[in-house]
């Protein structure tokens, strides 16, 4: 049984508007940040309209009910993202933040000169610069995965990369390639070398059944926006005794058991890690987005990605033959709906400019992925990218998008 | 507001034959400039004479339509014009590209009335359609603001 995309579609209020004078919005840019849901957007308003107050203090009845609606939405998600227990989940404002997080805590107190962290030549900005910064404080060294021509990890060498490592650091899926990486075999390589694991699932979980008692990482992070979640939530996950014995990371209210003139000393985790007034409309946001996602079906959702995946790969290569570059592994099944484009001699901004004319939205741009995008030869690519509200319409719209600015720039 | 104000002849004409394309040797003065948010970079290449005279400048680099014909109209303007007189046009050239960011708040540039109204922008002028584009200003304005930075330290 396939989605009912029109269906699904009818949900997201941005996918009815129209643009330049009456285009459909043929939305491909989920990568980056995924549409919402009437059910989220209807959530974040009921909360503010019926039961607004701080969290985790008040002894009246909304305070109640909105630490209710807190830790009810903590509980769902941790559920969702196959954890044991909601103490395994800290919120924090994005997947960015997350790393940065493990890096300040986990790391600052863990890492030392000398000391070898493993990253991925496909790795996001997010994974990258948190342990440049790390690197620059404490002199640690950092090797990289490299890859494959298909866009693939390289794991030849891989026994050498993480001897002596401290961490393995790596994204579960490429938001650039859209390759899908063998999370628990590397997961499991980590931890042979004696080594810790951080599993960026920023475009895993929107995508694919996540588990992250299965996946074996001892750090998974992911961002609320990318999967029909609000903006400015998002979460790290670790097993109770490695959050136990992090230092804190912000200080302030909601983190402490106590405080004198003398020092302070931390609640328990999660909110250990929680420091200040929590987003709580977001956090509610983001529990309405993971029951919509688990009514729809994770399984569901993957299956018509890599249908439509396929359906992309194949038409706009019958449509565009060698003018149309694709990177990224060739068989739907290894890979997510993300497609880099490479189309003609046309520079990615000029050709997202004339597709955004058609009411098509594509990302340009390095993706913040420089190292990536310097390996695969080009500062920047432009970027379709699926979710469970695109259809074949939609990839046929962008082939016409692209003919459309192949007839402009050519020359 | 079509795609044609945005690609205007002239513009599509500097992307096809860029003028002043390439690097020139040392001990020519060089500088690279990054655009953050697309990773197009443009290496500006420039020799000052003793007068303060732009003898040469080339641009290397990739890039879009936009930042590619601008940087090339950039250096068509600028090549033989005093160092004093090049600042004049960059921040004549900012200053048009900023109507749009003032609207949005960005007060930077300053006010339009205070730019020399004898200064002609020529070709350049091709590029005003480019401010309905906020995110494409930064495209346009990239080869400028390596040219600044090479003027900056060749008077260090
Ligand atoms: C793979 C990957 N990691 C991390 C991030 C960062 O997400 P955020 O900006 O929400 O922290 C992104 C999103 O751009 C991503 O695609």
């Amino acid at each position: 049984m396939g989605l009912n995309v029109s269906e699904i579609k009818k949900d997201f209020p941005v996918l009815g508007q129209t643009v330049h004078d009456g285009r459909r919005i043929v939305y491909l840019d989920s990568a980056n940040t995924s549409q919402k849901p009437q059910s989220v957007i209807d959530a974040m308003g009921r909360y503010y309209e019926t039961i607004n107050a701080n969290v985790h203090r008040g002894t009246y009845k909304i305070a109640e009910e909105a630490t209710n609606a807190m830790e009810g939405a903590r509980g769902r998600v941790a559920t969702f993202l196959g954890a044991n227990s909601s103490r395994e989940l800290v919120f924090t404002k994005n997947a960015t933040e997350s790393i940065n997080l493990v890096a300040n805590t986990w790391g600052r107190s863990n890492l030392n000169e000398g000391d070898a962290v493993v990253l991925t030549m496909m790795e996001h900005h997010a994974t990258i610069v948190p342990w440049h910064m790390v690197a620059a404080e404490k002199g640690i060294e950092l090797r990289w995965i490299p890859l494959t021509a298909d866009g693939q990890l390289d794991l030849t060498d891989i026994d050498r990369l993480v001897d002596g490592a401290k961490l393995v650091s790596f994204t579960a899926m490429s938001n650039v390639l859209g390759t899908i990486n063998p999370v628990e075999r590397l997961t499991e390589i980590a931890r042979s070398a004696g080594a810790m694991s951080l599993v960026d699932g920023s475009q895993h979980v929107p995508h694919l059944a996540t588990n992250v008692a299965e996946l074996g990482a001892d750090f998974f992070v992911f961002t609320g926006h990318k999967m029909l979640g609000p903006t400015g939530i998002g979460g790290l996950w670790a097993q109770e005794e490695t959050l136990d014995a992090m230092p804190p990371f912000l200080g302030g209210g909601e983190m402490i058991l106590n405080v004198t003139t003398e020092g302070f000393t931390t609640t328990e985790i999660p909110w250990k890690f929680e420091a200040g007034t929590p987003p709580i409309a977001e956090i509610v946001g983001l529990g309405a987005a993971v029951d919509y996602l688990t009514a729809v079906g994770m399984d569901e959702i993957r299956q018509h990605e890599v249908e439509l995946t396929g359906y992309a790969l194949r038409t706009l290569h019958d449509r565009f033959g060698d003018d149309l570059t694709i990177h990224g592994p060739a068989e739907p099944a290894s890979r997510g709906g993300v497609m880099s484009i490479q189309f003609k001699d046309i520079h990615p901004h000029d050709l997202t400019q004339i597709m955004d004319q058609n009411g098509v939205c594509l990302r340009a741009g390095h993706h913040c992925a420089k190292p990536l995008m310097k390996a695969l030869g080009a500062n920047a690519t432009a970027r379709a990218s699926l979710y469970l509200y695109n259809d074949e319409a939609d990839i046929d719209a962008l082939g016409d998008a692209l003919e459309a600015s192949g007839e402009f720039f050519d020359f | 507001m079509g795609l044609e104000d945005l690609y205007r002849e002239i513009i599509l004409d500097h992307y096809r034959s860029p003028r002043n394309r390439g690097e020139l040797p040392p001990p020519a003065h060089r500088v690279e400039g990054f655009n953050p948010l697309c990773g197009d970079e443009v290496v500006l290449t420039i020799e000052v004479d003793d007068e303060g005279m732009v003898k040469d400048l080339k641009i290397g680099g990739q890039g879009c339509s936009i930042s590619q014909s601008s940087a090339s109209m950039m250096t068509a303007a600028i090549k033989g014009k005093s160092a004093a007189e090049a600042r004049e046009f960059i921040e004549a050239f900012k200053t048009m590209m900023s109507i749009h960011s003032k609207e949005l708040g960005d007060d930077e540039h300053g006010e339009l009335d205070q730019i020399d109204p004898d200064l002609d922008l020529g070709d350049l002028e091709a590029l005003k359609g480019v401010v309905q584009y906020p995110v494409r200003i930064k495209c346009a304005t990239l080869g400028w603001n390596t040219l600044t930075q090479a003027l900056d330290e060749l008077s260090a």
